[in-house]
């Protein structure tokens, strides 16, 4: 008995220390949800996840570049500004100039790529701190933004490419078969990683472990896709967030490039003394962060199917970053993972859409965002401090 | 013990900072799989010389044959390719990365250079290395390095260093911030370095730590050698008394 006590306290030792734990996030998620659920019985319909889903992919995808900058230990304040620079190009180019959908796109994510490469560049040449070099950049892109839309201040987005991005939905099928695609990869990934581990000799990992965390996931995704058939079905929007987050979480966990990101995290001077780019490394993660704002931005603009000056204003940067410390991203660098993102996300769209449904007011909102942020921040200093036992 | 020829040896190295002279003349040799202890007063010299030793500041004057060849290092990567390691007293691990991530920082085995990094080569050598090293205190080697106990991350601070197999491995006060029992632990890990066949430069502050760990003791005192001991037949009042420079030994 008490052996058993002893490793489901080891166990919860090694969830905290983690990388990146799904534990205190998980359990939020799952608290919100009883709340709301228990209050409003529509909260948890495929009605209403839909519809939460479609609000918060675009602050997902801005959030996943917000984890990118933390994990090196720097932070972004003109997300939300460039998100909205960058959509307000696109829809300008496309609605006004009358470019392709495509190739507006194009010029958006490369507005966005040079103003990461230009914030990287003051940080790492100046060694300027990153919140100096991008709030001077919030002004800035700010500025910019009120000029590409001087004339109309407002552009609305007519039906076409850019306005189908947040309105397209797979088919039923198609849903479950994204689904059924998805759990086959990761179950081929765990087969893949016993049969290498045993080609190398190394012990196996723990069978039970993984069967659990597979089922587990298997359980949340098909439930997930079958709720959201009963409405609309899976938005396509939603697949691509996914798509994004999982390549760019294998990119940080299993290649050099990732390593190189947390060790800069961890310890800057380890890092460099060992001859890693520090510089580039860190450039290339303010470029990958603006990109993934602009994203954000386009996506953003094509659910509310117009930009404008408020466009990315307002408490879209500071819902990013909540996002990015409530999934359990250290502010402190070296710490978390791109899934933080996206349940971080959800985190504050659970906030925001159950206080909705319950109509209370944003001011109320916007205080019960950030209290569980500030929880949030502490339990990330207080697992920071207390795992670091020494002697 | 096996002690076999020079790897490293300065040739008469100067360095002066503004009007300090931190190193004059210095001459030392360290031979294949001995130990040789630096000693010095605060302030005589150890940590410039294994800077420059390293690579990390050029000397002004003077030579370093390493392996028989005279070199020039342009930066700490050249000696790292060379084959020196150094441990700073400040170890630079990566706490929140894993024993693992840590011993292969910088040099992360890829089947090639798109590859994604081959976890199962890594974990197997690391397993490899702290078995041949004897180092019983580290059984998970996918722990994250911020958990450790300081002789644990000592210890996996010299393991890393064995990684690129350096043939001349430097230790600025590897003990000092050490409990007693895991001083034993790594003083112990110091001489099996040397057993490997590679020669050993530790600095120390402690006396009886130096007699007990090393083949050689020298000297440092303002900025120059003087003394250069065998072990075996000093006591620690020759020692002090070369530190202080109570006694002339040259
Ligand atoms: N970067 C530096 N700039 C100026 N003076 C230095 C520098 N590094 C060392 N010194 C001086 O050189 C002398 C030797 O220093 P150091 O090698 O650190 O001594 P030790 O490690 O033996 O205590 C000291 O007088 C120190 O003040
Ligand atoms: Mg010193």
């Amino acid at each position: 008995m008490s052996n058993q006590i002893q490793s489901i306290k080891v166990w919860f030792r090694n969830q905290l220390t983690a990388d990146f734990s799904v534990l205190p996030v998980g359990i939020s998620l799952l608290f919100l949800s009883i709340i709301f659920q228990s209050l409003n019985n529509r909260f948890l319909s495929g009605e209403n996840l839909a519809n939460l889903i479609s609000q918060n992919v675009p602050l997902a995808l801005i959030a996943t570049g917000s984890v990118l900058m933390l994990l090196i230990g720097e932070i972004d304040l003109s997300v939300g500004v460039v998100s909205g620079l960058c959509a307000s190009i696109v829809i300008s180019l496309n609605v006004t100039k009358g470019w392709s959908p495509l190739s507006s796109i194009a010029v958006g994510l490369i507005v966005g790529a040079l103003i990461g490469l230009s914030n990287g560049f003051f940080v790492t040449k100046f060694g300027l701190p990153s919140f100096v070099v991008t709030l001077a950049g919030l002004l800035t892109w700010q500025g910019v933004q009120f000029t590409v839309l001087h004339s109309s201040g407002t552009i609305n987005l007519p039906d076409g490419f850019i306005s189908s991005l947040m309105s397209t939905y797979l088919s039923k099928n198609m849903g479950y078969l994204f689904a059924l695609i998805a759990l086959g990869i990761y179950a081929l990934s765990i087969l893949n990683n016993f049969r290498k581990r045993k080609n190398a000799n190394l012990k196996a990992r723990s069978v039970q472990a993984s069967i659990l965390k597979f089922t587990v996931l298997a359980v949340i995704i098909l439930g997930l896709v079958r709720l959201l058939n009963a409405s609309r079905g899976v938005s396509a929007a939603m697949v691509f967030l996914l798509v994004v987050v999982t390549i760019i979480d294998y990119v940080t966990r299993r290649t050099k490039f990732g390593r190189n990101i947390f060790a800069i995290g961890g310890n800057l001077e380890a890092a460099s003394r060992v001859g890693i780019n520090v510089k580039r490394i860190k450039i290339s993660v303010f470029v990958l962060g603006a990109l993934l704002a602009s994203l954000g931005g386009i996506f953003a603009s094509s659910r509310l199917l117009a930009v404008s000056t408020q466009s990315g204003g307002s408490d879209l940067l500071l819902n990013a970053i909540a996002a990015a410390v409530i999934g359990g991203t250290s502010l402190f660098g070296g710490r978390g993972s791109v899934w933080a993102a996206i349940l971080g996300a959800l985190v504050v769209g659970f906030i925001s859409n159950g206080m909705d449904l319950m109509s209370f007011d944003s001011e109320t909102k916007l205080i019960v965002t950030g209290l569980v942020l500030l929880a949030a921040v502490s339990i990330d200093s207080v697992l920071r401090s207390k795992y670091r036992k020494r002697g | 013990m096996s002690v076999g020829k020079t790897v490293l040896e300065l040739e008469d190295v100067n360095k002066t900072f503004g009007a300090v002279n931190a190193l004059s003349g210095i001459r030392l040799s360290v031979l294949a799989g001995e130990v040789v202890a630096l000693v010095g007063d605060n302030g005589a010299g150890k940590s410039t010389l294994v800077k420059i030793a390293a690579g990390v500041i050029p000397p002004d004057g003077g030579k370093i044959h390493f392996d028989g060849e005279v070199v020039d290092f342009r930066g700490p990567m050249d000696a790292t390719k060379a084959g020196i390691a150094v441990i700073y007293q400040d170890l630079a691990l990566c706490d929140n990365l894993s024993v693992t991530a840590n011993l292969f920082l910088g040099r992360e085995i890829q089947n090639s250079a798109v590859s994604p990094l081959n976890e199962e080569a890594m974990e197997s050598k690391v397993l490899e290395l702290l078995s041949e090293l004897n180092v019983g205190q580290i059984k998970e080697i996918d722990i994250k390095v911020g958990s450790l106990s300081g002789g644990q991350r000592q210890t996996i601070a010299i393991a890393r260093s064995l990684i690129g197999q350096p043939k001349v491995v430097l230790l600025d006060e590897p003990t000092a911030a050490l409990g007693v029992a895991q001083k034993v632990e790594v003083l112990k890990l110091i001489r099996r370095l040397a057993d490997r066949g590679i020669g050993v430069v530790v600095i120390s502050h402690n006396i009886s730590e130096v007699l007990e760990v090393s083949d050689r003791v020298v000297v440092l005192r303002l900025g120059k050698v003087v003394a250069n001991f065998e072990t075996k037949n000093i006591t620690s009042d020759d020692v002090v008394a070369a530190i202080t420079g109570s006694k002339s030994f040259s």
